[in-house]
């Protein structure tokens, strides 16, 4: 009988101590997959300031005036051709 | 040891019994206190005890994006901080000061003052500063500065977008223009959820209930940010060159109903707000009615031709350019004594058009007026669009009838109006617009015969020609059809003699139409402020830079175009 309860005893300190065990790693997992979700949000964050970083640069009136600096135009109507694309199959 | 029972003194017996109920009264307290504590108290402490490890989280939500049809970003929400204070709790030096004001780009003076009420309790220093401005001051380490998280809306295109975007206020919701109308879309929730933190701050556990953050969905307009440009570019040089008051455009696709680009000048820099004006904010495009003149004749005429009194080639007695109905006199500028009234349109002459109205009984006009929108607001969803006056057709004396021929007697706005010419370009189908980008062909309203529509976009393509009055709409490469407006200003219920609004609207290319695009040039200077001068113009160079853009296939020959034969040509009276 005391045999029993004493292994008893012991399986139950084991599953105590792998309780707080896996409640630790648990919050541990926890605290990273908070961190990665932070770290999402300011990716996000930072997609939207590239974004507007790119919109500012490629500004259609910026580019007109950077172009007319250099010399460039637009190709006039006589000196484009339209191809057409053959209709698919 | 020899007298132990005589050593053995004998206590008194109420001791005894008064340490035992002193014992008593103190488990008796004990209890007490116990029961205080765990039911009538218990709610305080836990609450003072989750607070030492348990946090309510906001999760913030941001706004959805606006962007362009080809994906570009219009209006984008960054985190920015805004910097206060608490004044009594700034102890700062006279070095320190002077460096803080410089990191927030305030004067030295302005800071001070801001900091000199020590009975206030919240001073902002500076609203929405960029996140480097911010950090240099987290690491000036300051007592009572604190920063605080909140979102800006940045509007790259700036003063091009300005009207079709709209802004938002302070509070990041919608204030003007689609910003406003897609609220729902583009509004996010900011959520919260419970956690429970270890010592070193970090986010162990979720706890409690979790509401998530809705952030607000993206939205893609149709506009094209390119045209867009282009438009407005040539919008806004026009209005300088003829000192116009103001002015706007529309571009709509023909297949799809989309509005590629809708501008108006002047306009405002949405990113910096700060000395605004109700006529900058003001989108003239959709809010802001007029009486289109001329521009208004090919539906008179499409409605005579849909009953099938006239055809193209009728004649019309315009002898002598003047013809007189009750008080009025109805005059052209360019006196014919017959015209077909291909020719009527053509050389836009206001008898031609009211002899061609009163032929018919009102309710045919009204009926077709009414059909292609007039009156009616356009479902654009946006805020303040306007539906025009087209009053019934019961109450039309017969000089209003022939004074609405040609545009006058009616109001409505400039996207109506493109919307209306669809019709011409659709063979009689009108089209639902969207100012959302929705990439597919849609189907519209069948509103006139397939035959009638073909005929009056023959007719508009004459007016574009040499002859016509609308000669400068030409583009090289592209058939055009077209119709200018001249129409007289209404000012306190009456026209004002000299006030003009220029107008054209146009489609092209005329073999298969892709685009409509609206002109309106409000008050031009008085020595040249005929539609087919001012407004002719800026479509043309707009169309071509829009059909280029469209990669549509040239349907004329590219031949350079001949130059109008004079200044004469695009005169009209209405």
């Amino acid at each position: 009988m005391a045999k029993l309860n004493l292994l008893l005893l012991a399986v139950i300190v084991a599953c105590a101590l792998g309780l707080v065990t896996s409640q630790h790693e648990a919050r541990k997992l926890f605290s990273d997959l908070d961190r990665e979700h932070s770290r999402a949000r300011e990716l996000d964050v930072e997609f939207g300031r590239l974004q507007l970083e790119a919109s500012t640069w490629g500004l259609h009136s910026r580019v007109e005036k950077i172009a007319v600096r250099l010399g460039l135009r637009a190709p006039g109507p006589g000196q484009t051709r339209v191809v057409t694309r053959a209709p698919r199959r | 040891m020899s007298r132990p029972a005589q050593a053995l003194v004998r206590l008194p017996a109420w001791r005894a019994r008064a340490l035992l109920v002193a014992a008593l009264v103190g488990f008796a307290a004990l209890s007490v206190r116990a029961l205080y504590l765990q039911a009538v108290n218990t709610n305080f402490l836990q609450e003072m005890g989750d607070a030492r490890y348990s946090r309510v989280l906001e999760i913030p939500a941001t706004r959805g994006r606006i962007l362009d049809r080809q994906g570009e970003a219009l209006a984008v929400s960054t985190p920015v901080k805004s910097i206060w204070a608490i004044p009594a709790d700034v102890v700062l030096g006279r070095e320190q000061k002077r460096r803080l004001a410089a990191t927030l780009g305030i004067g030295l003076a302005e800071l001070e003052h801001k900091l000199s009420d020590p009975s206030r309790d919240f001073v902002y220093l500076k609203r929405q500063v960029a996140p480097e401005t911010a950090q240099a001051i987290e690491r000036q380490g300051l007592r009572g500065i604190y920063e605080q998280r909140e979102f800006r809306r940045y509007y790259p295109a700036g003063e091009v977008t300005a009207h079709v975007i709209g802004f938002t206020g302070v509070d990041d919701s919608g204030q003007e223009g689609v910003e406003l109308a897609y609220q729902d879309v583009l509004g996010g929730r900011p959520g919260s959820r419970r956690v429970i933190k270890d010592r070193l701050g970090r986010v162990v556990e979720d706890v409690g209930s979790t509401r998530e953050a809705q952030d607000g969905r993206d939205l893609t307009l149709s506009i094209d940010s390119k045209m867009q440009s282009l438009a407005y570019m040539a919008l806004r040089d026009a209005v300088r060159q003829h000192h116009a008051k103001a002015g706007a455009l529309v571009v709509l696709d023909v297949h799809s109903g989309e509005i590629l680009a809708l501008v108006n000048v002047p306009s405002f820099n949405p990113n910096n707000r700060a000395r605004l004006t109700g006529a900058q904010v003001r989108n003239r495009a959709i809010t802001d009615l007029f009486e289109p003149g001329s521009t208004l004749k090919p539906f008179t005429i499409a409605a005579a031709l849909e009953s099938g009194r006239i055809t193209p080639r009728t004649l019309i007695a315009t002898a002598p350019g003047s013809m007189s109905l009750a008080r009025y006199t109805i005059r052209d500028v360019h006196p014919a004594a017959m015209l077909t009234v291909a020719q009527v349109l053509q050389k836009s002459s206001n008898v031609g058009a009211a002899k061609i109205a009163l032929s018919m009984p009102g309710e045919l006009m009204w009926d077709i007026f009414r059909r292609v929108g007039f009156g009616t607001a356009p479902e654009l969803g946006f805020p303040g669009a306007a539906a025009g006056k087209l009053r019934d057709f019961h109450a039309w004396r017969p000089i209003e009838q022939a004074t609405m021929a040609y545009g006058h007697g009616i109001s409505l706005s400039l996207v109506q109006l493109a919307r209306a010419y669809t019709i011409f370009a659709r063979d009689g189908e009108l089209v639902p617009l969207s100012l959302v980008k929705t990439g597919a062909e849609t189907s519209g309203e069948k509103v006139l015969s397939t035959q009638t529509a073909r005929q009056v976009r023959a007719m508009l393509e004459l007016a574009v020609q040499p002859g016509g009055t609308g000669p400068r709409a030409r583009i090289m490469g592209y058939r055009v059809a077209g119709k200018t407006g001249t129409a007289h200003k209404e000012e306190n219920g009456r026209y004002a003699a000299d006030k003009y609004i220029a107008s054209f609207v146009g489609l092209a290319p005329a073999s298969a139409p892709r685009v409509v695009v609206a002109v309106m040039i409000d008050q031009p200077a008085a020595d040249d402020y005929y539609g087919g001068s001012v407004a002719a113009p800026v479509f043309a160079q707009v169309t071509q830079g829009v059909l280029r853009m469209l990669n549509v296939p040239y349907d004329a020959p590219l031949e350079p175009l001949e130059a109008p034969h004079g200044p004469d040509e695009a005169r009209e009276s209405t």
